[in-house]
């Protein structure tokens, strides 16, 4: 470890943290509805979208309404995306000749995007055409990602609210958060990439001849407007299939380090603007000092693991960290932090090979996403996974202050739990359910490419990713089968929609409840205590249920590593 | 009420042995989801015992079985002698009510017929005499009693109980003394206070609380998570090559899910009614418990909560040009006769401060008594004609009086008076004025603290008074209450109240009239005192038997209490599941990865043991938490953030690290006494 990585690691989480008031100002405009200094410009852009089709962007819904127009919004994009990759052999915008893609790989892919995971079975720049890229997969780059925002809208709404089962229009949010937040930050955020060598064409590929006089294809294409929204809706999908660690997608150390702070930049933001929306920023700053001291604590295990390297790469004579696997413009600390950041959130882009991490330092990022990815966390679902610990973490210890558990205002009871707990348990289920049947399974078997612990962990990794709408690949995983495509697939969808149905459940719940004013008798939200409190509950409720498997995966790997046998 | 036995005395022990088998019974068990889940492991691995599994000796597998069966048997154990300690209760009610008989009036002249108390229709009438007991809840219409209700209060000095007004309920099981009443029935057979109050104290009408419902599916949801954790491992134990026995991944789950909440759950509950109960408080529902450790607001009436019931008369103001020792002379002549406290104490003041020396009024005195019309008292000693009164009262009386400069000066004395928070009684000797007694409130000693205290835990108090707003500012700032509502009718109580729940305050009262009703029924918790009339009694959620109203303070406590016992138990459940973790996981995959020794960091002697500890451990630390969920936790008054902190540390750091001594300990024992 050195200096210049820890420095590397404080600086980003200063940077972060000061991003999170500008970022939540302007998210709590678009929350609240209010104009921003966008307006003047997109305002009739919007009034015209929704002149289109036919919205009344004030008319107000309820939960279930709310839930049913963002199934079907959703659905209704997969099938889309589903059609075009079906038909890619057809369709224009195909330069390079790219067949269809196979029912159980469109199927994945699909599911992928729509649910934010972006989880890549295929090497893009090898199977997908320019249509299927921008058509088929970018669109679901920006509207998955304002959904997961409109959701933690109707949250919040939930929370600040009072005895109504209005959450506010989800059409009128997604175009918002579109219009003014994701496409205006793309455009600049791709400017920066191209100035800094990201390349930004049509055309799908140069011929280079190369030193020995060999002739090369470098594939090209539009890379820096997919990389934007790429990070900063955490979606994940690369261009190509290192994705980040590709020269043309994360050129220099200084696109990495944006790269990194755009991923968690919404999600910090947003535990700002919850604050402001339950009146009370304190609120939004204990959560994410909670987030922080998880992601820092996590960062710091990987770095510290990554940088010690491997004792028995020492007895030969080889000194120095792990460097297998990792691009050497970044080096151990910022591949070690990214892979922090990108799991933390649920982006799952990479710019290092998780599979190439050491035991242990790969435990993070597996580690990261089996919590529920809810450290600072993906747009949107970041916040209302992490406050589905909050109300669980309220209501078990806020009986010791002798009163019904209240959280910002609004009393925590049965329904709240039964949905908090139903939503918990999907990621329980789905990764270590689909990781069993994959264990015993000849097809699951067939698999990993390492054998003993380590390729457990593949498989383990596989799901918790797909089931965390992550998508970032532990790599080593042979995951293009259709076994594969169509367990991963499923997973995806459960992972999302069926924590998103509860998350707004539980917001019609709460809004139709009164507010309780805060006295001295309530339980605190804030401070250490709380935040101690809910550190300790996201290890507890959200961890201790993968311990099982990570005993059998990473530490066994790493335990085996020290008795000097690797896999 | 009997006084409260030992927890664990064998009188209450025994029966709860035997409860604690009768409630294995699966239909019952079912109840508690968590035990019900608990027992059908217990159940599956009795049976497996036929079959032998490789890797584990009979001996281990017997020991694993017993110990769960004896965590679920502790379970229903905890539960059995929660209710025992009402059942003892409920035997004597039950005996008092089986030999009650009434005198039912025929409706002709004062004939009656006997007949048993369960016959006895609601509306009927009833004869009640010396001696009797009363067979029925009701209103008396006619007569006066003096009433001993130890039967329901544990309070053998007797109440009088007298036809109209305030105190005209009689309750079923209470013995009349002297003179004779008739009762108008307001219960249905089977549905009086006696049969709610048996049905309360043996737990026969316990439904689950609201928050006992939310923590039950938390439980139920932990469960169904860790189920989910252990069922999988066998697909990759798989994987790696290996098989993990079932015993194993049963007595893992059987650990992890939270059996110590679950098992103590129904026995808090119980015992917090319990508690209420021995405070000769009736709830009548554990929701109104609850709530009431959530009120915010608590309304109390100034006589007989905030200052002593009577006031006392401080001082006394000549008018300027009055001697005042005429003015004491006058004062202790027309109170003599006056036998209330006030009076009482007017003669003491005159006696003590000023060497007024009557002792009793001379013959031929009349006394003029106090009269709702005129609302003075007086007497005519000697021709003269003294009188006081309500200083309003006194200047009607006297118009002529109520003219010139001593008017004006009786006024200013009078607000000066009523600005320190005392009382004026105006003093008039033949038409003229002489000058005014101060009665003073007096306030309770400490009361002002116990405020302080209350106001730390977040909630407000108000005072309520029929005082005017000038009296009541001065008393609520002595005693150190938050608000005050003064000249308070029953209306505006009932209109602070919604008040206070529409900006989303919880509120509690107690009251006792008929006009109170309205405003208990209204109330989050209304305490209704046992004196009250019977409107009062059903409109509350509790009924206080010692009629109490500094009470509602305690009742707020004991609200609190159950709530923190419960989030303290479940903390502490849960916290407990990281070091099962540590004890179990190395040993059931040791086997397959020996390097996995390492996470064995208690260093517990093999892996047998680990596991048998570790079930040990989860059963035995159930009867252990029994006098805690029965007692419950401490209580002192303080705010959230210090209460938490306390609590938090205790049972949350506590109980991650308290299993790691307790596995380690018993498994010492354990490898010592070669058990496994």
């Amino acid at each position: 470890m050195t200096a210049s990585g820890w420095a590397l690691i404080l600086l980003f989480i200063a940077i972060l943290a000061a991003l999170a008031k500008p970022i939540g100002l302007w998210l709590f405009a678009l929350y609240e509805g209010r104009p921003t200094p966008l307006h003047r410009f997109l305002g009739p852009v919007e009034r015209g979208f929704y002149r289109l089709a036919g919205i009344d962007p004030t008319e107000e819904q309820g939960w279930r309404r709310y839930a049913l127009h963002m199934l079907l919004f959703n659905l209704a994009l997969l099938l889309f995306t589903y059609a075009v990759l079906r038909l890619q052999g057809v369709l224009p915008g195909n330069p390079r000749g790219f067949d269809a893609i196979g029912a159980d790989g469109a199927f994945n892919a699909a599911i992928s995007f729509t649910t934010n995971t972006n989880w890549q079975w295929y090497a893009g720049e090898a199977t997908m055409s320019n249509l299927s890229q921008m058509l088929g997969l970018t669109i679901h780059n920006f509207l998955s990602a304002a959904t997961g925002i409109a959701v933690a809208f109707a949250l919040f709404r939930g929370f600040a609210r009072r005895e109504t089962n209005a959450l506010g229009n989800f059409w009128a949010d997604v175009t918002r958060v579109t219009l003014y937040l994701l496409l205006p930050i793309c455009i600049v955020y791709a400017l920066f990439l191209i100035a800094n060598g990201v390349p930004q064409t049509l055309s799908s590929s140069v011929d280079a001849t190369t030193l020995e006089g060999a002739r090369q294809t470098i594939a090209l294409g539009p890379v820096a407007s997919q990389e934007a929204i790429k990070l900063l809706g955490t979606n994940g999908g690369g261009f190509f299939n290192a994705n980040s660690a590709h020269p043309f997608e994360n050129p220099t150390a200084l696109t990495n380090f944006v790269e990194m702070l755009s991923i968690l930049a919404i999600g910090v933001g947003l535990t700002w603007c919850f604050g402001k929306a339950v009146g009370d920023t304190r609120q939004g700053w204990a959560i994410l000092t909670a987030m922080g001291v998880l992601f820092l604590a996590g960062a710091a295990i990987a770095y510290w693991q990554e940088a010690a390297g491997n004792p028995l790469l020492h007895q030969l004579g080889v000194a120095g960290g792990n460097m297998e696997g990792k691009e050497v413009r970044f080096g151990i600390a910022a591949s070690a932090l990214f892979a922090v950041v990108t799991t933390a959130a649920s982006c799952g882009a990479v710019n290092a090979m998780h599979d190439s991490f050491t035991a242990l330092g790969g435990l993070i990022p597996l580690f990261n996403m089996q919590l529920g990815e809810v450290i600072v966390g993906g747009v949107g679902a970041g916040i209302y996974g992490f406050l589905l610990f909050a109300i669980l973490a309220v209501f078990v210890a806020g009986l010791m202050v002798g009163r019904t558990p209240e959280y910002v205002g609004k009393k925590i009871e049965a329904r709240e739990v039964k949905l908090a707990v139903l939503a918990i348990a999907v990621l329980p289920l789905v990764i270590l359910g689909f990781t069993a049947l994959a264990n015993v399974l000849p097809a699951g078997l067939a698999g990993p490419l390492n054998k003993g612990p380590h390729g457990f962990s593949e498989i383990l990794y596989a799901f918790t990713s797909s089931a965390g709408n992550n998508g970032s690949a532990f790599a080593g995983l042979s995951a293009g089968t259709p076994f594969y495509n169509r367990l991963t697939g499923i997973a995806m969808w459960l992972g999302r929609f069926f924590v998103i149905v509860p998350v707004l459940a539980i917001a019609g719940s709460l809004a139709a409840k009164r507010h309780t004013p805060a006295t001295s008798g309530s339980f605190p939200t804030t401070g250490g205590l709380w935040i101690g409190l809910l550190i300790g509950i996201i290890l507890i409720l959200g961890g201790l249920t993968f311990l099982p498997s990570l005993a059998l995966g990473p530490v066994a790997d790493h335990l085996a590593m020290i008795d000097g046998r690797l896999f | 009420m009997t006084a409260p036995t030992s927890m664990f005395s064998a009188a209450l022990v025994v029966p709860a042995m035997r409860g604690a088998v009768e409630k294995l019974d699966p239909r019952a068990l079912i109840r508690n989801p968590v035990m019900f889940v608990t027992a059908c492991i217990a159940l599956l691995l009795t049976a497996l015992l036929a079959i032998d599994e490789p890797g584990l000796s009979l001996g281990f597998q017997i020991q694993l079985v017993l110990w769960l069966w004896l965590t679920v048997i502790f379970g229903t154990f905890a539960e059995a002698l929660a209710e025992g300690r009402g059942r003892a209760q409920a035997a004597s009610l039950r005996a008092t009510q089986a030999e009650l008989k009434a005198k039912l009036m025929l409706g002709v002249g004062d004939t009656y017929e006997i007949v048993p108390a369960s016959q006895v229709e609601k509306g009927e009438i009833v004869l009640v005499e010396t001696g009797d007991l009363i067979p029925a809840d009701g209103e008396v219409i006619a007569g006066v009693a003096s009433v001993n209700e130890a039967a329901i209060t544990g309070e053998s000095a007797p109440v009088i109980r007298e036809a109209g007004g305030d105190r005209s309920a009689v309750t079923a099981g209470t013995r009349v003394l002297s003179d004779g009443i008739k009762v108008r029935v307001t219960a249905e057979p089977g549905q009086g206070f006696l049969d709610r109050m048996i049905a309360l104290v043996e737990g026969a009408e316990r439904r689950k609380t609201p928050n006992e419902i939310a923590l039950t599916i938390l439980l139920v949801g932990l469960t169904i998570i860790f189920l989910i954790a252990v069922a999988t491992i066998p697909g990759f134990t798989a994987y790696a090559g290996g098989a993990v026995p079932v015993a194993l991944l049963a007595a893992l789950l059987i650990t992890l899910i939270p059996t110590t909440i679950a098992a103590l759950l129904s026995a808090i509950g119980i015992a917090g009614m319990d508690r209420l109960v021995r405070f000769n408080v009736l709830a009548r529902s554990g929701r109104a418990v609850e709530a009431a450790g959530d009120v915010d607001v608590l309304l109390l009436d100034k006589t007989g909560t905030i200052t002593i019931g009577d006031r006392q008369a401080s001082e006394f103001r000549p008018l300027a040009g009055v001697d005042a020792g005429a003015l004491a002379d006058a004062a202790l002549l027309s109170s003599l006769a006056d036998e209330t406290p006030e009076g009482r104490s007017i003669v003491a003041l005159a006696r003590e401060r000023y060497a007024v020396r009557a002792a009793a009024l001379p013959a031929g005195s009349k006394v003029i008594p106090f009269t709702a019309q005129t609302r003075l008292s007086g007497v005519v000693v000697a021709g003269v004609t003294i009188r006081k009164g309500a200083v309003d009262s006194v200047l009607r009386a006297h118009p002529a009086a109520g003219t010139g400069p001593a008017t004006a000066e009786l006024r200013k004395i009078t607000e000066e008076i009523a600005r320190s928070g005392g009382t004026p009684l105006a003093v008039v000797r033949d038409g003229r004025l002489l000058g005014a007694i101060h009665l003073k409130d007096v306030v309770k000693a400490g009361i002002r603290e116990r405020f302080g205290e209350l106001r730390n835990m977040g909630i407000r108090t108000v005072m309520i008074t029929g005082d005017n707003p000038l009296t009541a500012a001065a008393i609520a700032a002595e005693a150190g209450v938050d608000d005050f509502l003064a000249q308070a009718t029953p209306e505006d109580k009932l209109a602070l109240i919604r008040r206070e729940q529409g900006e989303g305050r919880l509120v509690a009262m107690c009251g006792d009239g008929t006009n109170d009703a309205p405003a208990l029924a209204q109330a989050d918790v209304g305490v209704a005192m046992n004196t009250g009339t019977q409107a009062a009694r059903e409109a509350g959620n509790m009924v206080d038997l010692d009629s109490d109203p500094t009470k509602l303070i305690e009742i707020v406590g004991l609200g609190k209490q159950l709530l923190m016992t419960r989030g303290a138990l479940t903390t502490f459940s849960v916290a407990n599941d990281v070091a099962k973790y540590f004890a179990i996981i190395p040993a059931i995959f040791v086997a397959i990865y020996p390097q996995l020794g390492v996470l064995n960091v208690m260093g517990l002697s093999s892996p047998q043991s680990a596991v048998l500890s570790a079930i040990m451990f989860n059963a035995l630390i159930i009867p252990a938490l029994v006098p805690l969920a029965l007692g419950g936790v401490r209580y002192r008054p303080m705010a959230a953030s210090p209460l938490l902190a306390r609590n938090l540390s205790v049972f949350g750091l506590g109980g991650l690290v308290a299993p790691f001594a307790g596995i380690k300990l018993i498994d010492l024992a354990v490898s010592g006494l070669h058990l496994a």
